[in-house]
């Protein structure tokens, strides 16, 4: 057997491991579902009364946002996920065992891009009954999706980094969120990048979010010719720019996450 | 015979602490090594190194005549570890538990399932085998770990503290499956802070204190090491112990030990009766009247205390000429 081979069977056997738990915790879903819900429906009519933006139903327009910021969020169950099996032993046992060492970081991702897919179907019944459309034919569409849930798996790897790093699942709990604040508010996520200090808007027209959030409008219709989506490379190519984050993510820290996971100790 | 386990040399720093500094260690190939010790003597540091967990700062690694520093992952197909805090998955049921570690071990997933089945059955976990592992006891979750660690049945196995926490009536039952269904040939490296399961359980012992072999040998060698019997007066008031301890030093073989919080004075002897007599006499001529005066045969704890000097407010001199590295009576 080569050793991809290895790593993508090993990995299987503990995405299973870690889907079973969600199985045994109903509760991990209703509330992994239940916010979501909660994000869809006060973003859209708490922000959808205040903001607007010209050429756009804001509605539409924020869709993409909330997907995407949901989705980054998202990442925290993979951190927390891995401290708790830091605390418990659980990493030493499997550290013990001649299974291929990618596999516990693969199959920890690999259910949580499950566990994304699951949210992302709850929030896309609940956007359209807040009235968000897609526009677009199902290829079109699924270019979105495809972009986002990659994305979300990306991130997934930088939370397992994180997850590995620190000392105790607690910390895991809020480190694996306080850099998703700033990452996904200086964006487009929610107000257009050019309403945004000046200062700022070149932050939020190359953050990751931005590319992201910009490629789902553009391939589900929701951003029509007179939105102002800024200038330059990130205007433009945002499917790339998306891919080339992805990309980029993932080869900065699989390798990254895999080292630490080689050197993780039980506290 | 060949060893199973060879480490030479390990030594392993955190920041100015020396968790191991310079252990060696030997187990030949189907015996049982205990490594005793107290809490932060460098037991789970030494297993850590010898199953691939940890690098040492120094030293020589190998097991089954692997080098383990040089080839961990093949060092992993041929051991298996039972760690000190059970390290399963609460979610899964005692099935699930052994079928995933059966398959990570790369047994099959038919091999790994018939393996599950006869462990949950030698370990009597078959009627709870469905449930998940959360709803187990102390015990049952010590025994699955410990199944888990069996399950691609590797030659080489190391059990860290596999009773600590565990109820009198659990760890009988640890101790028997550990003597019967462990054993059965292979090599076993088990750390513990009871004497009374070094005894139990092992061949030899190596005495473990501050990252450093203190002693090892056979437990009746290392009883032997201590004296044979021992002699053990407990007095009412602090001003007698200076009588006591004169008397003792006088009918013993060794210094005695204080024991300055219980006032307890104790002694290796030659012969017990005769001691006791001789040191009755003694007392009674000067005039002190022990609360309490007895002789017991030499236990693990004896052997224990007088190595480590831990459990005893002896200055270190008092301390008996066999704990030094080069009076070791092991295998070297």
């Amino acid at each position: 057997m080569t050793a991809v081979a290895t790593a993508l069977i090993d990995g299987w056997v503990v995405t299973k491991r870690n889907l079973i738990k969600v199985k045994r915790i109903p509760d991990l879903l209703i509330f992994s579902t239940i916010q979501p819900i909660m994000f869809v429906v006060l973003f859209a009519y708490v922000f959808g009364g205040s903001i607007a933006i010209p050429g756009v139903n804001y509605r539409e327009y924020l869709m993409a946002g909330i997907f995407t910021q949901t989705v980054a969020f998202g990442s925290g169950i993979t951190a927390i996920g891995l401290a708790d099996d830091l605390q418990r032993g659980i990493i030493d046992r499997f550290r013990s065992l001649p299974m291929s060492r990618a596999a516990v970081l693969l199959g920890r991702t690999t259910s949580d891009l499950l566990n994304n897919v699951f949210v992302l179907l709850i929030m896309v019944i609940c956007g359209l009954a807040v009235g968000w459309r897609i526009h677009t034919n199902p290829a079109q569409a699924a270019v979105g999706f495809a972009v986002l849930l990659l994305f979300g798996y990306a991130i997934s790897w930088v939370a397992a980094v994180i997850g590995l790093s620190v000392s105790s699942v607690e910390v895991a709990q809020s480190a694996g969120l306080i850099w998703m604040f700033p990452l996904t508010f200086v964006s487009n996520a929610f107000v257009a990048s050019d309403r945004l200090p000046g200062w700022l808007q070149p932050m939020a027209e190359w953050n990751p979010i931005s590319a992201v959030a910009l490629t789902m409008r553009d391939s589900w219709g929701n951003a029509p010719a007179g939105l102002a989506r800024g200038e330059g490379f990130p205007a433009h190519h945002p499917l790339l720019l998306s891919l080339l984050w992805i990309v980029g993510i993932l080869a900065v820290f699989m390798p990254l996450a895999i080292s630490r996971y080689r050197r993780a100790a039980s506290r | 015979m060949t060893d199973a386990i060879v480490a030479e040399g390990l030594v392993k720093t955190y920041g100015p602490v020396r968790a191991l500094d310079g252990i060696d260690i030997r187990v030949p190939e189907g015996t049982v090594l205990g490594l005793l010790g107290p809490n932060g003597a460098g037991k789970t540091t030494c297993v850590r190194i010898l199953t691939t967990l940890l690098k040492p700062d120094s030293g020589r690694v190998v097991v089954d005549g692997v080098d383990v520093l040089a080839h961990p992952q093949q060092v992993r197909r041929k051991i298996g570890l039972s760690g000190q805090n059970a390290a399963i998955d609460e979610y899964l049921t005692g099935y699930e538990n052994l079928e995933m570690i059966g398959r990570l071990y790369h047994i099959g997933k038919a091999k790994a399932r018939t393996r599950a089945h006869e462990l949950l059955e030698r370990f009597e976990l078959t009627e709870a085998a469905n449930r998940p592992a959360k709803t187990y006891s102390g015990g049952m979750r010590r025994r699955l770990d410990l199944a888990g660690a069996l399950i691609a049945s590797p030659p080489i196995i190391f059990l860290d503290e596999p009773t600590t926490g565990l109820d009198p009536r659990s760890r009988l039952g640890m101790w028997d499956v550990i003597n019967e269904r462990v054993r059965s040939g292979s090599t076993l490296l088990l750390t513990t802070q009871y004497l009374e399961e070094a005894d139990r359980l092992a061949d030899s012992i190596v005495v473990v204190d501050r990252g450093r072999a203190i002693a090892r040998g056979t437990p009746d060698m290392l009883k032997r090491q201590v004296g044979g019997e021992r002699l053990e007066v407990t007095v009412a008031n602090a001003g007698d112990v200076e009588v006591v301890r004169r008397v003792l030093a006088e009918v013993g073989t060794e210094p005695p030990t204080v024991d300055m919080e219980l006032m307890k004075l104790e002694a290796p002897v030659a012969a017990g009766p005769k001691a006791l007599m001789e040191a009755v006499r003694r007392l009674d001529n000067a005039g002190v009247e022990p609360a309490d005066i007895t002789t017991h045969r030499a236990s693990l704890d004896d052997v224990f205390m007088a190595l480590t000097g831990h459990a005893t407010t002896q200055p270190a001199d008092a301390v008996p000429a066999i704990a030094g590295r080069d009076a070791e009576g092991g295998r070297r």
